[in-house]
């Protein structure tokens, strides 16, 4: 196993709005190894992105305050680094790929002059090199004619080769790590088929680790190693995609499986009662509890650490499915 | 359609085909990708921006109007006979005539040549009070946007220069400075700098207002947390990714701006104020020629036609510029 380029521990990411406090990542911890696509699942407000954001200080402050934890990268903590050092490692050494290329590029710009930016910034590269390396950057996401491409505005773009542009960006500088936040959530069926095939491609050419924040189990399947599921602000299974999908040990993960059509099954779809958690208090519980139906007395009391369960699987749940009993 | 002639059509497609396909190296391209030759082979900034422009008919019109006033103010006074500062009382008071195309005043000078004359201080007051409102404002409106706790004082010093009645302060500073700022830069000089910051000053609200509200919009949107994401700058997010999606509107106020600024001068001159008695600008001229319109009509008719058409030429070359500026109107109509 080897090691990780991107080690996360106990991150705690809150919003300090009118209306109270949003505990909005709650003690996040994960590894990211080098060269691995990691998947994150879980709903809309389960901290999914905000904790990805808050690892390259991405999130408004103020409100948004991270109030603990540790994210080591290159022997660096990326929550106590410095202001200059963060702009370095954004796009230099970790690229993000946010969800919806039609509003996340600026229409006035053409896009060889943004792919060029993070090159400006990050390389000594000459204004030749620079136009070199977009060239070969929009040939490698697969777009035709790159060299005149590299002069087209945003708007003259359909929304799959703007999403590609997009990844050329985050690619740009040879990051060791991307951040794909819900990259294909955006478009329509075939393209995101495409992009995922791209960066599946892409991530093997040059051994980019990749973080995939989606809430589309079905598209994670087919992609990651590894996935995790958050829920509330807190991560509650980690496994490799096999274990996950084929023996999901928390009640919530079972719940999303089961949520998913599938082709192979004629049986009604079950959907998880309940709402989403309230945000506006720090958990003590497990925040899946109110929606459990395995949920017993401790889980409205103590909240559950995650606990080995198989070669690289975690779990954070207080009942063991697998046996029908309490831990 | 003859036969060879689909026949070449065919095979001019399924080399284009080969071709686009042998350039995206994968079948995934054709899917979303349009051909190259629609975007044109030789594109920059420039010529994209031309062809937009040349699109907009009123702006090229106006354009080559206010290019021959232009021309006319510089370099008319070198060709016209006439002298725009002799007096010749014996033929003061002429209507249009050959001699005098434009009559003379009560001195019995040209109009003509006055005009040419007194256009040179208006449209470079017009120009230069423009550029100052114009930088005070968009850097008023670029910090209030970005700057959280300067946003509301700086708001508020805006509302009160919004609610000063300007004319009548403009009269009270032409007052207190025409003195020093004849004794430190010559007469001209002097009252041309305190024109041009006066009106600049005054002129500036607007412009911070509507670039501030903008620069509020966009900081929020995507691509500038995608700015940020790459590692960019603050200066680099305002200079590079705020500004240029303002433009359209700092260009829409540029445009007004100058209208209003000559409009200004000529109101001040109207009045008597700024520039001295002897010194011709439109406004003077204007002023001066009222009380003899029934004299002569072309005395107030020349340089109130000049005033209009400037003010007209820069309010549509703004609106053309503003048009091919933004690249979401290029290409498009």
């Amino acid at each position: 196993m080897s090691t990780p380029v991107l080690s996360v521990k106990e991150l705690k990411t809150r919003f300090n709005t009118q209306d109270g406090t949003v505990h909005a990542v709650n003690g996040v911890s994960f590894e990211l190894r080098r060269g691995e696509l990691l998947g994150v699942v879980g709903e809309s407000g389960s901290g999914k992105s905000v904790t990805m954001m808050s690892l390259l200080k991405l999130i408004p402050m103020p409100p948004g305050e991270i109030v603990d934890g540790v994210a080591e990268f290159e022997d660096v903590d990326l929550v106590q680094v410095d202001p200059d050092h963060m702009r370095d490692i954004r796009g230099g050494k970790i690229g993000f790929i946010f969800q919806d290329p039609m509003t996340s590029l600026n229409p006035v710009l053409t896009v060889g002059r943004q792919i060029k930016e993070s090159l400006e910034l990050h390389t000594d590269l000459d204004k030749k090199q620079r136009q070199a390396r977009a060239v070969e950057l929009l040939e490698m996401v697969g777009i035709p004619d790159p060299a005149q491409r590299l002069k087209a505005y945003p708007h003259e773009m359909s929304g799959g080769m703007r999403q590609r542009v997009v990844i050329a960006i985050a690619l740009a500088c040879e990051p060791q790590i991307i951040i794909a936040d819900e990259p294909t959530t955006a478009l329509d069926v075939t393209i995101q088929a495409q992009i995922i095939d791209q960066i599946r491609e892409l991530r093997q050419n040059l051994g980019t680790a990749v973080i995939w924040i989606t809430h589309d189990l079905g598209v994670i399947a087919g992609l990651a190693d590894r996935v995790v599921v958050m829920y509330g602000g807190r991560i509650v299974e980690v496994a490799p995609v096999k274990p996950l999908y084929g023996s999901p040990q928390h009640p919530y993960t079972q719940g999303l499986l089961r949520s998913l059509p599938r082709l192979d099954r004629d049986d009604e779809l079950e959907s998880i009662p309940g709402t989403p958690p309230n945000m506006y208090t720090e958990p003590t519980s497990c925040s899946f509890a109110p929606r459990c139906k395995y949920a017993f007395d401790k889980c409205t009391t103590e909240i559950p650490p995650l606990v080995t369960v198989g070669d690289g699987h975690e779990v954070a749940c207080w009942f063991d499915i697998d046996k029908g009993e309490p831990r | 359609m003859t036969d060879t002639a689909s026949e070449n059509l065919g095979d001019d497609s399924i080399d284009d085909l080969a071709e686009a396909s042998a350039a995206s190296a994968g079948a995934a391209a054709l899917l979303d990708g349009s051909t190259p030759d629609e975007l044109g082979v030789h594109r920059t900034l420039r010529s994209d921006v031309w062809r937009q422009f040349k699109k907009h008919k009123g702006a090229v019109i106006f354009s080559v109007i206010l290019a021959i006033i232009t021309l006319a103010v510089l370099i008319g006074p070198f060709l016209y006979p006439a002298d725009p500062f002799e007096l010749n009382v014996a033929d003061a008071n002429q209507g249009a005539s050959w001699d005098y195309p434009a009559g003379t005043d009560n001195l019995g000078r040209d109009i003509v040549v006055r005009s040419m004359i007194g256009g040179r201080v208006s449209l470079s007051v017009g120009f230069a009070a423009m550029m100052t409102g114009l930088i005070v404002g968009v850097a008023v409106g670029v910090i209030a946007g970005f700057v959280k706790w300067l946003d509301a004082p700086l708001m508020r010093i805006t509302d009160v220069f919004l609610s000063l009645p300007i004319l009548p302060l403009l009269l009270v500073v032409l007052l207190f400075f025409r003195e020093p700022m004849t004794e430190r830069f010559g007469e001209s000089l002097g009252i041309f700098l305190l024109v041009v910051g006066i009106i600049g000053l005054t002129s500036w609200m607007q412009t911070a207002r509507i670039v501030r509200s903008e620069v509020l919009a966009i900081k929020e949107q995507e691509f500038v947390l995608a700015a940020e994401s790459v590692g960019t700058r603050n200066r680099g997010i305002i200079t590079r990714h705020v500004l240029p999606n303002v433009m359209s509107s700092i260009i829409v106020s540029a445009a007004l701006g100058v209208a209003s600024a000559i409009l200004t001068e000529s109101a001040l001159s109207f009045l008597g104020l700024g520039f001295p008695a002897d010194f011709p600008t439109w406004g003077r001229l204007l002023s001066d020629g009222k009380n003899y319109m029934q004299i002569n009509i072309w005395r107030t008719i020349l340089p109130g036609a000049l005033i209009s058409l400037t003010v007209l030429s820069v309010n549509f070359i703004g609106d053309g510029l503003r048009d091919a500026l933004d690249p979401r109107l290029r290409g498009k109509a």
